[in-house]
């Protein structure tokens, strides 16, 4: 099986950004053992040359693996034809025992990666470098991570043998299935849906709120806009509730979870006009018009987003940082804000236009 | 937000002005690009198209064909093998076939020879595939013998020709009326070849193949799914195979990127040099130079895939038809529908575009952090 293009394709890729980090480390090493940017000494200069280098190419490393987890997923599902009982990505990843944790550790190293990119750009952003040994003591952290991806993938494409009879997402996502994913399925769709749009409500005002209340890069307490104040407007400029940042780490988290309870309970319902088919999979389908895209895309991005702005707020005292921090996450709430306020209206379009009527 | 926008413009025009300036050299670069894009795009097309066309001719097959076996080898079905599986609940049709192959010296090929289930094959006239037409230079109207494996030859009309969009399944194909068929073969009476089932409910087909082995110990059931899953995983794995063959070629192409980007001319060194000496930061001078390689890399993968496509779909894949497609005497012509995958794009994405940038990063880096006084002195 290895001979499929796109599993080349997406080992190449993981291949290559291992190798890339790898390459990376010993640098990550030295900048932590020796970087101090009073210091005008020759290694000093090398150091800070070095990090263009590395950055960059670190940029292209971990966009390169969101990249990868689209094609995986799609890969997957398209696989499917190959096996014996699949009928979707359920059925490729559940092939052998590497497939999901392999799709779990892509997804890892993509809200890791936009993590640490989003550092990455705030540190570039301040004249003195204040994040730099935070940023390659994270890359190394980061390499366990990538490694064990690349290695479970690896196991993974292996052990995929064509005479495997493989289980159908109807047995992993039905409502009688002793698992996790069973359990979810058999939510109540009510309930599921009061939480659903309670906690998407949540996270998009939590979002909505620091986008609007840190825009220019400074805490304007919630007010009129700025304009209209003129020159007070400086004072509107106090501490604003400084956990604000945390919590929309938080509540993008939890609307991560509830967005995928929600698909897997009653959104897939809709969709596929069934009244018990939960696969969270087989919207991603071309017989479905691939339309589970349209969910994860703007689901995932606005999850990342909404992560970075809780890892920027460590760094919201480093005094170099005061204005850039601020201006950051203000810019990656309102993403956040915005992409799950196009899932919740994407999902409850797709609702509407359904042709099942699930209460009443 | 604006500004950056504007910042990045500036930048691409600076960048289109400085990759004019050396045409020679960036021409050389963009043609390999596209080589190399074309031929991976013509494979994945190729193999894509053949795909899908498979699972287009699949879509009208019966969903279970069921042969009998003697000692491992394909037998006739005899006489009250279809009452003996009787009423499976889920089957929709069940009726038995009868085909057979026929050697012809005269072409050295073998023809399928068939007869229709719905009948409308006229005693003693053949109805003819385009390619047997085209070998054995047959028209409407005439006569043709075959020599029977008994010995005795026997005469045909051809009634018609089968359409040329289906030359793909029918290319070697002659129908007959079944009582020619029986005497020509000396068929055995109330004998078939296999029997073919048709299932409406695809997730039944299991449970009826299991059924009919379980009523018919010495039969096999050959499910619809199975062929497609064989079609899919030879066509995705002859496309792997070819581009694991090609992956030297994309080797030898990231050498080539990273040479062409290391190997700054003085003149490029001392731009850099004034670039910087005039304001320009280290970080402004990497983001020209990734512009560049967007743009070369846009350009190369926009023609070469267009290019391929022409390939592929006007010219007939040419240069690896051999390869995709196999070889037979009687082999048909057939127009392949065009068909673009996403899948497909993305894959060649990864393997062209990924190793370009992959290889010129370092190259570029050097470029940038070279300092202006000493490329100026």
């Amino acid at each position: 099986m290895i001979f499929q293009p796109a599993i080349i394709a997406l080992l190449l890729a993981s291949g290559l950004g291992l190798a890339m980090l790898l390459a990376a480390a010993p640098f990550a090493v030295q900048v932590i053992r020796h970087w101090d940017i009073q210091s005008g000494a020759e290694r000093q200069l090398q150091l800070e040359r070095r990090t263009y280098l590395f950055s960059t190419l670190l940029t292209f490393v971990l966009a390169l693996q969101g990249m990868a987890l689209l094609l995986f997923v799609f890969n997957a599902d398209r696989m499917a034809v190959l096996f014996v009982g699949a009928m979707c990505a359920v059925g490729t990843l559940s092939v052998n025992p590497y497939g999901f944790p392999a799709l779990l550790l892509q997804m890892a190293v993509f809200f890791l990666a936009a993590i640490w990119l989003v550092i990455n750009h705030v540190d570039t952003r301040a004249p003195d470098y204040p994040l730099v040994r935070i940023k390659y003591g994270l890359l190394l952290a980061l390499l366990p991570v990538l490694a064990a991806s690349f290695l479970v993938q690896l196991q993974y494409f292996l052990g995929l043998k064509a005479n495997v009879i493989t289980s159908c997402c109807g047995s992993l996502f039905s409502e009688s299935s002793q698992a996790l994913s069973g359990d979810l399925a058999a939510l109540p769709p009510a309930l599921a849906m009061l939480g659903f749009y309670g906690v998407l409500g949540a996270a998009v005002a939590v979002a909505g709120y620091h986008a609007w209340t840190h825009r220019g890069g400074f805490k304007n307490h919630a007010g009129p806009p700025q304009v209209l104040l003129g020159p007070l407007g400086g004072q509107g400029r106090t501490a604003a509730f400084s956990g604000g940042g945390y919590l929309v780490a938080l509540t993008s988290g939890g609307a991560l979870v509830a967005a995928l309870t929600g698909i897997l309970s009653f959104v897939s319902l809709y969709i596929y006009e069934h009244p018990h088919h939960h696969c969270p999979f087989c919207i991603l389908k071309p017989e479905y018009d691939y339309q589970g895209y349209w969910l994860y895309i703007p689901l995932f991005v606005a999850t990342a987003a909404g992560l970075a702005v809780g890892a920027l707020q460590f760094f919201r005292r480093v005094p170099s940082l005061a204005t850039v921090v601020p201006a950051t996450t203000a810019r990656l709430a309102g993403i956040a804000a915005a992409g799950y306020l196009m899932f919740t209206a994407i999902a409850t379009l797709m609702m509407l236009r359904s042709n099942l009527i699930l209460f009443g | 937000m604006n500004i950056w926008i504007e910042q990045q413009r500036a930048l691409i025009d600076f960048t289109l002005a400085s990759l004019a300036r050396r045409k020679a050299r960036n021409l050389g670069l963009l043609a390999v690009y596209t080589l190399l894009v074309f031929v991976l795009a013509s494979v994945a097309l190729f193999s894509h198209a053949l795909r899908h066309e498979a699972t287009r001719v699949l879509a009208d097959a019966p969903e279970i064909v069921l042969q009998r076996l003697v000692a491992g080898r394909h037998d006739l079905i005899p006489p009250g093998y279809l009452e003996k599986i009787g009423n499976i609940r889920g089957v929709q049709k069940m009726e038995g076939r009868l085909w057979g192959y026929y050697y012809d010296p005269v072409i050295k090929a073998n023809y399928t020879f068939m007869v229709p289930s719905a009948g409308g094959v006229e005693r003693g006239t053949i109805v003819i595939g385009a390619a047997l037409e085209r070998v054995r230079g047959l028209a409407l109207e005439t006569g043709i013998s075959f020599r029977a494996y008994s010995g005795k030859l026997y005469s045909f009309v051809v009634a018609d020709i089968l359409p040329h969009d289906s030359e793909l399944v029918s290319a070697d194909l002659v129908l007959m009326h079944e009582d020619d068929f029986r005497t020509f073969f000396e068929f055995p009476a109330g004998h078939y070849t296999d029997i073919a089932l048709a299932v409406a409910n695809p997730q039944e087909v299991r449970n009826i193949a299991a059924k009919l082995a379980a009523a018919l110990p010495d039969s096999r059931p050959i499910l619809r799914e199975e062929m497609l899953r064989t079609y899919a995983s030879i066509f995705a794995w002859r496309e792997g195979i070819v581009l694991a063959i090609l992956s030297g070629a994309i080797l030898a192409f990231a050498i080539l990127a990273w040479d062409k980007a290391a190997g700054l001319s003085a003149e490029e060194k001392r731009e850099i040099g004034i670039l910087k000496a005039i304001g320009w930061e280290t970080g402004d001078v990497i983001r020209m130079k990734i512009w560049e390689g967007v743009l070369i890399s846009l350009t190369a993968f926009l023609v070469g895939y267009v290019a391929a496509y022409l390939h592929v779909f006007r010219g007939g894949g040419v240069l690896f038809e051999p390869v995709l497609k196999g070889w037979a005497v009687l082999y048909p012509r057939f127009q392949l529908a065009p068909e673009i995958d996403g899948l497909a794009v993305a894959t060649l994405f990864f393997f062209t575009v990924v190793p370009y940038t992959a290889a010129v990063l370092v190259p570029i880096w050097r470029a940038a952090t070279t300092d202006p006084d000493a490329v100026m002195r």
